[in-house]
């Protein structure tokens, strides 16, 4: 706080401290993400318990061996009928929330200016450390720049998670199959698709928790307020 | 401490709603005209529905061909799902090897008839090895052959403005629909044959029409009869196939 006049540390009045944090754009690009993902996730798991099942290659049944057994019930009940149509409703609005949102980041350089890390920051050295402090639960004091692992994951899940999981979405379509049969064929057939579909989720679910592990830990309030309001404690 | 909006701001989140709303009705129209709105197109869920028909059939052509596989792929097992039609007239009908077996095709057509499963097989078959993928996730290759729909519908002369195949199964309360684009396929078959013999009974013998673009529940079995209509509301709860009455959507292109 240069112009207060005090010499450094000051305290600053909880007045200065609140400042711009997440943009407009980030704000309700974020929560309707959020949203639809949540549609995504419970319709999904009520399409996986009517085969919870996962196959590698082409095919795959009852009949036929598979790459994992999951420990559920096969429910078939039909709960994957409002599954599906919930799915595929959450899926067209987290594809398009999506794409307003990486095409406005690249347009105002959200990307470049706050979630691509210093070539400094890369270092063996410095990530360890990071990394480190973060299973330490010793968590950065600065929250008005991301560090540098949250950099790579929040990179992670925008541009390689949800890109995968799309992908293996539409791989799994025989009518988008028909236009782009490459989309399959490169994953090794149809029930591969739907595996990495299912291995995509589950890591968007592991940072999913970790996410709101991460909110809880640094501040819940102050956090919360910031994706609301736009403007948080520093 | 905000200041209440100016009046140009008014007139123009006014006119932009306005805008906004009547690009929508028009898009609307344009959507309908050229045949993109599904069936089950109403509620929440509808408006999924309508990106991915509308969407689909935008990026398909007619041409687009579901994978085909190696006769190497086809799967040892072939799953079959579901019972036959447990009614007395399928039993009769299996005891006489489907001789007296009928397909009746009406509607908006130009010389509704009836076909034998002898007839069927005399017209030019076609024999694809496509995969066959069950909504619920597991799925398997088979070899099928049979007549393409699109054939038969020429014997019968479809009127132009025909814009869905209705077709009934044996098993009571089974039918489905799909539209032209999907009709008039090559790979869209009346299918009698599989794996180079005759459909088995569990796989619908002695009719199913193989619908390969889309998910295994198009695929109905048993098939007795095809009705060509511009209109599905006059069929069932007017969504469209028995499929969305309970629950699933009634394109599976997904």
């Amino acid at each position: 706080m240069a112009e207060s006049g005090h010499s450094w540390p000051a305290t600053p009045t909880a007045e200065a401290a609140v400042a711009p944090r997440h943009s407009g754009l980030v704000r309700v690009t974020h929560w309707i993400s959020a949203l639809s993902f949540f549609g995504l996730l419970i319709s999904g798991a009520a399409i996986l318990i009517s085969h919870p099942r996962l196959y590698w290659g082409e095919t795959g049944n009852r009949g036929t061996p598979s790459l994992i057994d999951l420990p559920l019930p096969f429910i078939l009940a039909g709960q994957n009928g409002w599954g599906r149509y919930l799915h595929f409703l959450s899926a067209w609005v987290c594809v398009l929330t999506g794409l307003v949102y990486v095409f406005s980041g690249l347009l105002s350089r959200h990307f470049r200016n706050n979630l691509i890390p210093a070539r400094s920051d890369l270092g063996w050295a410095s990530l360890s450390r990071v990394y480190s402090d973060h299973l330490r639960l010793r968590l950065p004091k600065d929250t008005s720049t991301y560090n540098v692992l949250q950099r790579i994951t929040y990179l992670e899940v925008v541009f390689l998670l949800f890109p995968v999981a799309i992908w293996t979405g539409l791989a799994m379509s025989p009518a988008v199959t028909s236009v782009f049969p490459w989309l399959v064929t490169i994953l090794g057939g149809q029930q591969s698709a739907r595996t990495v579909h299912f291995i995509a989720a589950v890591s968007l679910v592991l940072f999913l928790l970790i996410h709101i592990g991460m909110v809880c830990l640094t501040g819940f309030r102050n956090r919360m307020r910031a994706m609301i309001t736009g403007r948080g404690v520093h | 401490m905000s200041t209440p909006p100016s009046r140009r701001k008014l007139i123009t989140a006014g006119l932009s709603t306005l805008a906004g709303a009547s690009g929508l009705a028009v898009a609307a129209r344009i959507a309908h005209h050229y045949g993109l709105i599904p069936p089950d197109h109403g509620g929440l869920y509808g408006i999924g529905e309508t990106l991915t028909y509308a969407g689909q059939r935008l990026l398909m052509s007619g041409r687009s061909m579901a994978r085909e596989f190696n006769r190497s792929d086809i799967s040892k097992a072939p799953v079959v799902n579901g019972r036959p039609p447990e009614v007395e007239a399928y039993e009769r009908q299996l005891t006489a090897g489907f001789t007296d077996w009928r397909l009746s095709i009406d509607g908006m057509v130009g010389r509704p008839r009836d076909f034998s499963i002898a007839d069927l097989r005399q017209y030019p078959a076609r024999t694809q090895i496509t995969h066959l993928a069950c909504e619920e996730g597991w799925s398997f290759i088979a070899e099928w052959t049979g007549v393409p729909l699109a054939h038969v519908l020429n014997l019968v002369g479809v009127l132009p403005q025909a814009k869905y195949v209705v077709y009934f199964s044996m098993d009571p309360g089974w039918w489905d629909s799909i539209d032209m684009s999907d009709a008039l396929h090559p790979q869209t078959l009346l299918t009698y044959g599989m794996n180079g013999q005759e459909l088995p009974k569990g796989h619908g013998a002695p009719l199913r029409l193989r619908v390969p673009r889309q998910l295994g529940y198009k695929s109905v079995k048993y098939i007795t009869r095809l009705t060509l209509t511009d209109d599905l509301k006059r069929f069932g709860k007017g969504l469209g196939s028995a499929p969305p009455e309970f629950g699933y959507s009634w394109y599976a292109g997904i």
